[in-house]
């Protein structure tokens, strides 16, 4: 990839859109004659030819086992696979690559924590505390433990605007019992980010260790885990141009030792007898069983066109696609965008006061938009705003302005098949 | 584009963005013999059926209340409006009916006994078109069969 032909010439760090675009086969393809308008990335990104390659490369070319075979194929793998570990530590400044634990997804890694800081560090009487606008799966796993435990779960209200409660947060945090705070660094709803380095200067001043999704933030924005402070962070593959099927969760060193482990099996043991096991170091003493080799190959070079484009002049660009996105869709009658976060990242969502999202969606979809409607597992958010479901468009570096007009413009029409 | 939703016409047949926007059977009965919820958790579509039932044991009123899309709710009307009148087995076979054609399209039942109600029913079979919409059709019947066997809560899942 050129990096300089994808920059505009004296528009430092605004996307040559038209270039990247050309990077992600999929964005040629017709649906049902028209040209595909991709608005739903929040829910899965589409993949750029580097990522397709790789895998199939590395299928072709260099693929074995990992971390066992002692023949050439199952070295050259493990160092691609390992080497995928290294990235995602460079990706989000981890100070050691043994913090880096693969999983399948954000969920799996919401779920590891729950299983093994959860039930293995945090004990009864002491609280988790989440967010009104958490996706269900950083909500029902702390459930689980609540319910298994006796493990308090803390809710922190959202504001009409969208954004966190500080102060209610603050006063949850007051009586000193929540031992972890787990919230999104990124709603996938309201596109809100939550003030990260505000959370982790007071969850640390009562004692809380933090835990951020960061599934939605890390395709947006840089993420520094050693400049937030955080105790642990999660995010997933296929969000950020990968493939599925990987997932991340970056933990401090000595937390990751001091927790047991969360699947049993081969790959995360020393040595195993009848009576009893010992397990491998961090990170592998929680990655039991074969991992997703060619997914982290995939990861890999999702990471490595991610960087090359820049967070700068990603960013930039994305935060014109939503201010644009508000001005359009904000000045249709009859629309209603959801939360007006001061920070905010690539995801609006909105209802139409004449027809369900399902069938705003539907329409859409004959003007080749593809959307997301429903409640985006997020049903507490959306009782919050009393709302069973929304549309919700999503932006990614492949976005334009002119897909977001064809939106509005289309909107508009919807509206009038209502009537 | 106003051409390309034209085609949706097929999905979105007047009858349906009629009883969609104005629903006659939207309302809960004061007084009920048999009564059910239903939920698709996939999309958030909620509704509750109310079933009065006459001294022959037929259907003499239904009314629900509902949230979701315009299909589901002209589906729960129309529905509302066919079964009226009608005795729990043919409510059934009706049913079966509804749903084969919901998810086929086609309505080897058309010529029967159950002719004119599936007539009445048939600006629905467009959602066979659409996989992820049937459901949103089909719900409101799930909750009815639900309520006339003594459930209490159905899923179109």
């Amino acid at each position: 990839m050129n990096v300089e032909a994808k920059l505009s010439p004296g528009r430092p760090a605004l996307l040559d859109v038209t270039c990247i675009r050309e990077d992600f086969p999929i964005l040629r393809q017709k649906i049902r004659g028209k040209p595909l308008v991709f608005l739903d990335s929040a829910a899965s990104a589409q993949k750029p030819r580097a990522v397709i390659e790789a895998m199939r490369e590395a299928m072709e070319t260099q693929y074995a086992n990992v971390h066992r075979g002692l023949h050439w194929m199952s070295e050259r793998t493990t160092d691609a696979y390992e080497g995928a570990r290294e990235a995602v530590a460079a990706l989000i400044n981890a100070n050691d690559t043994h913090e880096v634990v693969f999983t399948r997804n954000v969920t799996e890694s919401l779920n590891l924590m729950a299983h093994s800081y959860g039930r293995g560090i945090l004990k009864p009487g002491q609280a988790v505390l989440v967010s009104g606008m958490e996706h269900h799966s950083n909500i029902v796993p702390w459930q689980l433990l609540r319910d298994e435990r006796g493990i308090e779960l803390r809710v922190v209200p959202v504001t009409d605007a969208g954004e966190l409660d500080m102060g209610a947060f603050e006063a949850l945090l007051a009586d000193g019992k929540v031992g972890l705070v787990s919230m999104t660094h990124m709603s996938n709803v309201l596109g809100t980010y939550t003030p990260a380095e505000r959370i982790v200067r007071m969850a640390h001043a009562y004692g809380a260790k933090v835990l951020f999704d960061g599934a939605q933030a890390v395709v947006h924005r840089r993420i520094d885990v050693q400049a937030l402070d955080c105790d642990f962070y999660a995010f997933t593959g296929h969000k950020l141009y990968g493939p599925t099927g990987i997932g991340v969760l970056w933990g401090r060193r000595e937390l990751l030792d001091a927790m047991p482990p969360f699947l049993g099996g081969g790959e995360m043991i020393s040595s195993v007898t009848f009576e009893r096991s010992t397990w491998a170091e961090v990170p592998h003493k929680f990655e039991a069983g074969t991992p997703p080799i060619l997914e982290g190959i995939g990861l890999n070079s999702a990471i490595d066109y991610v960087q090359q484009i820049g967070y700068d002049a990603i960013a930039a660009h994305e935060t014109a696609l939503v201010d644009h996105a508000l001005a359009r869709l904000g000045a249709i009658e009859g629309v209603h965008i959801l939360g007006q976060a001061q920070d905010r990242g690539g995801v609006v969502s909105f209802a139409l006061d004449r027809a369900h999202a399902h069938d705003v969606a539907t329409l859409l979809d004959r003007q080749g938009i593809a959307v997301r409607a429903g409640n985006h597992c997020a049903e507490p958010l959306m009782h919050r705003f009393g709302l069973d479901s929304t549309t919700r468009a999503s932006f990614a570096i492949y976005t334009t302005h002119d897909e977001i007009d064809f939106l509005a413009d289309s909107l508009v029409r919807v509206r009038e098949f209502f009537k | 584009m106003s051409d390309s939703f034209d085609d949706l016409r097929d999905l979105y047949h007047e009858v349906i963005l009629d009883h969609g926007r104005r629903p006659r059977h939207a309302r809960r009965l004061e007084s009920f013999d048999a009564t059910a919820k239903g939920d698709n958790p996939m999309c958030g579509d909620r509704i509750e059926v109310w079933v009065k039932l006459g001294a022959d044991g037929a259907i003499a009123d239904t009314g629900f209340q509902a949230r979701g899309c315009a299909i589901s709710v002209a589906s729960a009307d129309l529905m509302a409006e066919t079964v009226i009148g009608r005795s729990k087995a043919d409510t059934h076979a009706l049913f079966e009916a509804f749903r084969e054609m919901a998810r086929t399209g086609k309505c080897p039942q058309c010529d029967g006994a159950l002719a004119d109600p599936l007539e009445r029913l048939e600006p629905l079979a467009g959602v066979h078109e659409y996989p992820s919409r049937v459901k949103c059709a089909t719900l409101a019947w799930h909750a009815l069969i639900a309520a006339l066997e003594g459930g209490k809560e159905a899923s179109s899942e």
